[in-house]
């Protein structure tokens, strides 16, 4: 088996995410012997109905009161790849653990309840996957047998729910009728829905594509460490990182930002292996240089020879928030992006949306927990970065609010350096003064005031 | 990059992230497979060196051969070992093997309480002086911030559930159902006073990743893993009166790995031989939420 891949399966809370992975794992005959009959005698002794979330939902408090509460990961094998299913949790509440294990994933199973049909965060987690960067996804219309395995309502959320993922732009591989409880069409086709003629959940699954792995993109690497271990008499002062998209040679010259020093890398150094000539994308590894410069962590690396990332103060991002405390422009954060860290500030909250209605609204001072927004960011310093659109993972960062990642976002433009900004706090009113001014006095020809 | 290359790689951002982010580091060493693919996977990271020390839990009840082979490649590697024990239960023989509590208080003795006041500082550590070649008591009483442990989530539900980076609160506890958000290779490396935060780089990796990557960079391991003729071998390694070998012809890694693919070991958990497990039902959820590995 050389293949892994990670996929998680979302949506809303009780439209079957455990018992679908329960399910998946007890046909695939990948759990322990005995364990289903242990879990159906346990469900027996405390008159509980058995369920296959059982199988998942394995702390104490998930079990009791029948939710998942945290992200779990499940290894299960086809005869294609090894997977880590990701298990979310589809309460609100628990959004965080949501994202926790969505942006390990590189593709999604949706789960929508046909009974119920499209629910709160059957939109919400759809968007995340959106923001996340998570393109394959399969839709998975849940509880068939519930709806007396009605094609007409299946087309019904495959119609409305279609509509709502064009706005945010996202293309399911497929929509899948099924009733995890019941195992129709996860591995075979069930002839209760001779009507649907499409693939199973099993191999939908094996069909999605590997994420291409960024060894195209120009050559980027963040220092993580600088080290000169003296021990045993070695010498060498290496600069570790793992690369995060490209490709680096032995004799490059490189270019660390927003430091703009350059030197030329001597050797590639990786313990037990003879120094490779060559480096790609995702390895672990560490230079030495030609010069002695003095570099930290944080900056990041480039080759000369290629486009190089932005270096500026400001840009605007996509981001979601899932502190406990609300996203103000009139607080301090740190930023975290690859290996590099920075004050940073709001500069302006363009718009908040609620990611389950689309509902935007503009001139707000806070971003509340989870709801997605777009914000003009200030750092303290310079730091690099790409668009995430060019490398996904030099334009993504984390805000940081006191001890907890509390926000992630990725970034969407790289706007002009500029110092401290000389102009107060615009309240909200002035904002939407402004608006209106631009909108309905266009000859007034007003400043801008972000 | 197959997929045992991501998975070292993943490891090895983990602990240059540790090293970077913690002042006052250290490692579990449990000496099992896990703890040894740890040290090897450390010594990746780091070029060869292993820049923090290396705590071993000694709860007196080890299988001896485990802690000889825990000396000799500590004195092989130049290794700073730091040995915790609680003396004070072993003392007034509060023990399961001494018949005086059940398994799982002895547990929270022996492990847990031992873990919790090693790390503080408030236990005395023995540390491996290699020069005098014995364990003289180490005047460093710092408290450890960051606290690499070899835990995988295959292994057991709640580990299924953790973090890369996994805080805990002053007393050791772990809230397990308020963990904070961790995404993109960010993880939790701020943290309040007095708590401390577990770090855990082989969470992605299953019981055959592991013996898959012994088997391909070479990696020695204690003999107790192999069958030694009399048809039973280890699989998971702990204190003798609570760890039972299983049935197993596997002489070797090669063999090993050929087992787990057989599917033969599928009806047996990897910590089947462990009867601390046993006792009630989430029981070592509840000793990991008081600081249990």
């Amino acid at each position: 088996m050389k293949e892994r891949m990670n996929i998680v399966v979302v949506g809303h809370v009780d439209h079957g995410k455990s018992t679908l992975i329960g399910r998946l794992l007890a046909d695939t005959n990948s759990l322990p012997v005995g364990k289903l009959e242990q879990i159906k005698k346990t469900c027996e002794l405390n008159a509980k109905p058995f369920e296959y979330a059982f199988l998942l939902d394995a702390l104490v408090d998930e079990q009791t009161q029948g939710i998942t509460i945290d992200t779990a990961r499940i290894f299960f094998k086809t005869k294609k790849r090894e997977y880590i299913i990701i298990d979310a949790p589809g309460h609100i509440e628990f959004l965080k653990n949501m994202i926790s294990g969505a942006a390990r994933a590189e593709a999604a199973i949706l789960l929508i309840d046909a009974h119920e049909g499209i629910a709160e965060n059957t939109k919400r987690h759809a968007y995340m996957l959106s923001l996340l960067g998570i393109n394959q996804i399969i839709v998975a219309v849940n509880k068939m047998d519930l709806v007396d395995f009605s094609e007409s309502r299946f087309n019904q959320i495959k119609n409305d729910y279609s509509k709502y993922l064009n706005e945010i732009n996202i293309n399911p591989v497929e929509y899948v009728p099924i009733s995890a409880f019941h195992g129709l069409n996860l591995i075979e086709h069930s002839n209760k829905m001779s009507w649907y003629k499409g693939k199973t959940i099993l191999e939908l699954i094996d069909s999605f594509e590997k994420e291409k792995e960024e060894e195209e993109n120009d050559f980027r690497m963040f220092v993580q460490g600088v080290y000169k271990f003296t021990e045993n008499g070695d010498n060498r002062r290496i600069i570790a990182g793992t690369i995060n998209s490209g490709t680096i040679n032995v004799g490059d010259e490189i270019i660390f930002l927003p430091s703009q020093k350059k030197s030329i890398v001597k050797s590639i150094e990786i313990f037990g292996k003879e120094a490779p000539l060559f480096a790609i994308a995702e390895q672990a590894i560490g230079l030495t240089l030609t010069t002695q410069i003095y570099v930290k962590p944080g900056d990041l690396i480039c080759r000369i020879d290629q486009q190089l990332p932005y270096a500026t103060n400001r840009f605007v991002a996509n981001i979601f928030w899932m502190g406990k405390n609300n996203l103000s422009i009139h607080k301090k954060y740190k930023l975290k992006i690859g290996t590099n860290k920075a004050g940073v500030s709001i500069e302006a909250i363009k718009s908040v949306m609620n990611a389950s209605t689309l509902k935007k609204e503009n001139y707000r001072e806070e971003v509340h927990r989870n709801e997605v927004a777009q914000i003009i960011f200030r750092t303290d310093k310079p730091i690099s970065f790409d668009l995430f659109s060019k490398i996904k993972s030099t334009g993504r960062f984390v805000i940081v609010d006191e001890y907890d990642i509390a926000g992630g976002g990725i970034i969407i433009e790289a706007l002009e350096e500029k110092e401290e900004l000389v102009t107060p706090d615009y309240s909200g009113f002035e904002r939407e003064l402004y608006e209106l001014i631009k909108k309905y006095f266009p000859h007034w020809e007003i400043k801008p005031i972000y | 990059m197959d997929y045992l290359d991501k998975l070292e790689a993943h490891s090895i951002y983990i602990f240059r992230e540790a090293y970077r982010e913690f002042k006052h580091l250290a490692m579990l060493w449990s000496i099992g497979k896990d703890s040894t693919v740890l040290l090897y996977l450390a010594r990746k990271a780091f070029f060869g060196h292993v820049p923090f020390p290396l705590i071993h839990i000694d709860t007196s009840f080890k299988i001896p051969e485990m802690i000889e082979y825990r000396n000799k490649l500590a004195r092989e590697l130049k290794l700073k070992l730091i040995v915790g024990q609680n003396k004070e239960a072993l003392k007034t023989k509060q023990t399961f093997p001494d018949d005086n509590v059940d398994r799982i208080t002895c547990c929270k003795l022996l492990k847990t309480e031992a873990l919790k006041n090693t790390l503080s500082g408030q236990f005395p550590r023995y540390r491996l002086d290699h020069e005098l070649g014995v364990f003289v008591e180490d005047q460093d009483k710092e408290t450890y911030t960051g606290v690499i442990v070899g835990v995988r989530a295959d292994e057991e539900g709640s580990r299924s559930k953790e973090r890369y980076f996994s805080p805990r609160d002053k007393n050791s506890d772990w809230d397990i159902g308020d963990q904070p958000p961790e995404l993109w290779n960010q993880f939790k490396t701020e943290f309040a006073l007095k708590t401390h935060v577990r770090i855990h780089p082989l969470l992605d990796w299953t019981e055959l990743n592991i013996w898959e990557y012994i088997d391909r960079e070479n990696i020695p391991v204690v003999s107790l893993y192999f069958d030694n003729d009399n048809g039973k071998r280890y699989r998971s390694l702990g204190c003798y009166p609570c760890t039972l070998p299983i049935d197993s012809t596997a002489k070797n890694v090669k063999d090993i790995i050929k087992e787990l693919k057989s599917g033969k070991l599928k009806n047996i958990a990897e910590r089947s031989g462990r009867a601390q497990d046993k006792d009630g039902g989430g029981t070592l959820e509840e000793l990991r939420r008081e600081g249990y590995m």
